[in-house]
């Protein structure tokens, strides 16, 4: 019985061996590969304050590895004297890249990537040889194209705006929204309601809330004239100051100062829906005559423009919003689209510099339109004839660097 | 003069230096100025903005003038709101000694409350009305008075239906070589296409005439928006 129990034994021990040796082998002690080549240049077209990495992967980075040997690095940057090392980010396995953007200007900076395993094992750290210093670019040199064409556009306008006032005369279309605010106006009158003027949603740091403003004054000028009450409720305080100050001066300009009431200028509400609510509510109670919405406009432009529909309003809009035209389309008697709202003021001013800009718009449109014909000529031809390298690096040129 | 000349000048200033931080990346810092400027206004002009609220409704109900009871009502939420905002009602704070320190908007606080119960509802609510709005816009646009209203109809009835199962449960027995022709199909090209160019069409536009409109303002030659130069 007991040579039989010691066989087993000897058996068990046997058996046992290998499999204990192969679980030794396994645990984590092995250390991690680093990675290497880590090379580190100064960030482009920046203020100097930014550095970009980059590294190839330690060997034992290796996504189907199960588990995951590297589960990711971690990157550290000291002095170039070795002082002041801190860690800076720590990325996901797989990571080749990263810019450090918090970089003081002249400072050297020394780096380190290092692989971390599970663990908490890391690998020795690939070291810069040399350290590095971010350096000041005192022009973005990936946006020359975008500055050559802003110059090109604004000198149009400039240009054209110096040959109208020179007595050179310009033909405008009829903007038939536009020739429609005086008709507005005179029914307001005749029915004896209110116009109402919605300068939009957004504040005075947006140039279609400054369009808007401007459309106002000539409308509150002819709502002076015409001895009708215009009624604008905003939904940010700076936008009611403005108004108040461009109507005020509208109704001094049309020889009416007394008429003016500043209480019809009034600050609603920052809130969205608030101020459509009250909005909605004004138009269903007051039932004004003629309505204009011209700003900024977002999801409340439908319920507006229905409900001015519903009580039978002339209605007319402008809005920088291109999501919002088909709202105001469907819902308006009259819709200013793209650029007409940004027109409005010049074509109700009829003062040749102004109207001298409308010009160099023109003109900007004709590079776009010419840019376009461009881009459309080489990606057929690059589709055509895929061979012709040539065609090929133009359309990437003029969409990756011109248009980009 | 100073009235509308010297707030001319600041607009011209800081649109330059936006213009110049755009393409000199050291100024890129200045930018941040004048956008904290900006905030610094339009907190104060919030002020104004709540003291002109607050007397515009006390006109209307001392006047007692039609609809005097909606700004009773307006008057009221507006101080219940801002006294429990401005006290922290209702905020613990972490530590039992700086009871103050919780954030005005922590869950449990009066004002998230009010938030939660009674302003997101009623946003909600007029949120909601925009479907019914829709429908009746959509009704009276897509009525076939004329051979572009036609058209718009057609589209319209194509997208509406390219979008839903029953589209491409119709035309599912198209081969694949055909999937153009397709509901699904047909949407992909009306949106992609023929929408898009129409799209960037207007886009280009409004580009062109933000860039005009802020030239203009710039350079003074439309001060509108700045009132009279009368002092």
């Amino acid at each position: 019985m007991i040579s039989v129990m010691a066989v087993v034994l000897c058996l068990l021990t046997l058996c046992t061996r290998p499999i204990l040796a192969q679980d030794t082998a396994a645990a984590p002690t092995d250390a991690i590969a680093p990675p290497s080549k880590l090379i580190a240049k100064d960030h482009d077209n920046d203020a100097g304050t930014a550095i970009d990495l980059e590294w190839t992967l330690s060997p034992d980075d290796q996504p189907q590895r199960k588990p995951r040997v590297v589960v990711g690095y971690q990157v550290f940057r000291s002095l170039a004297d070795g002082m002041e090392r801190v860690s800076l980010e720590s990325l996901t396995p797989g990571t080749v890249k990263f810019t450090d953007r918090s970089c003081k200007y002249g400072a050297a900076y020394l780096y380190e990537v290092v692989a971390v395993g599970s663990g908490n094992r890391d690998s020795e750290p690939a070291r810069l040889a040399q350290p590095v210093r971010a350096v000041r670019q005192w022009f973005d040199a990936s946006r020359v194209w975008f500055g050559v064409i802003v110059l090109i556009v604004c000198g149009c306008v400039i240009g054209f705006t110096e040959i109208v006032k020179a007595g050179r005369g310009t033909h405008v279309r009829a903007i038939a929204g536009l020739k429609a605010i005086e008709e507005a106006a005179g029914r307001a009158t005749e029915m004896g309601r209110p116009c109402l003027f919605v300068p939009g949603l957004r504040d005075m740091n947006e140039i279609s809330t400054v369009a808007g403003i401007n459309v106002l004054s000539h409308v509150a000028r002819i709502a002076a004239e015409y001895d009708a009450t215009i009624e604008v409720p905003t939904c940010r305080s700076l936008v009611m100051t403005a108004a108040r100050e461009t109507v005020q001066a509208a109704y001094i300009a049309a020889g009416r100062p007394e008429a003016f009431n500043d209480d019809r200028i009034s600050y609603i509400t920052d809130e969205q829906f608030a101020y459509v609510a009250w909005m909605t509510g004004y138009m269903v109670r007051e039932k004004p005559a003629a309505c204009f919405y011209m700003g900024t406009f977002f999801a409340e432009s439908l319920i507006l423009a229905e409900t001015g529909n519903s009580i039978g309003a002339i209605q007319i809009a402008g809005t920088s919003q291109a999501a919002q035209l088909p709202f105001f389309v469907a819902a308006c008697d009259y819709t200013l689209i793209g650029e007409e709202l940004f027109a409005a003021s010049a074509y109700l001013s009829g003062e040749p510099q102004q109207l001298g800009s409308l010009k160099g718009q023109d003109a900007g449109k004709a590079l776009a339109a010419a840019l376009l014909i461009a881009g459309c000529l080489l990606a057929t031809e690059t589709s055509l004839l895929p061979k012709t390298t040539q065609f090929a690096q133009a359309l990437d040129y003029l969409t990756n660097s011109i248009l980009r | 003069m100073l009235k509308s000349t010297f707030p001319w000048l600041i607009v011209a200033v800081t649109g330059c230096v936006m213009i110049a931080a755009f393409f000199v990346p050291p100024l890129a810092e200045w930018k941040n100025e004048a956008g904290a400027w900006f905030e610094i206004l339009a907190a104060m002009a919030f002020v104004v903005g709540g003291a002109n609220l607050f007397a515009q409704h006390l006109k209307k109900i001392s006047a007692r003038r039609a609809g005097w009871g909606y700004s009773a009502v307006t008057l009221f939420s507006f101080v219940v709101t801002l006294v429990v905002g401005l006290f922290k009602v209702g905020v613990i704070g972490e530590d039992p000694n700086y009871p103050w320190a919780g954030h005005y908007q922590a869950e449990g606080s009066a004002l998230w409350w009010l938030y939660q119960f009674a302003y997101q509802p009623l946003i909600g609510t007029m949120f909601a009305l925009l479907a019914f709005y829709v429908a009746s816009a959509a009704f009276r646009a897509f009525r076939a008075k004329n051979t572009e209203a036609t058209m718009l109809l057609t589209a319209a009835f194509i997208v509406l239906l390219g979008r839903t199962y029953a589209g491409t449960w119709l035309t599912s027995a198209v081969p694949d070589d055909y999937s153009a022709l397709t509901f699904p199909g047909m949407t992909a090209i009306i949106l992609g296409v023929f929408n898009t160019a129409g799209q960037r069409a207007i886009m280009i536009g409004i580009a062109l005439g933000v860039a005009a409109t802020s030239l203009k303002v710039l350079l003074g030659v439309d001060r509108s928006y700045l009132g009279s130069d009368g002092d």
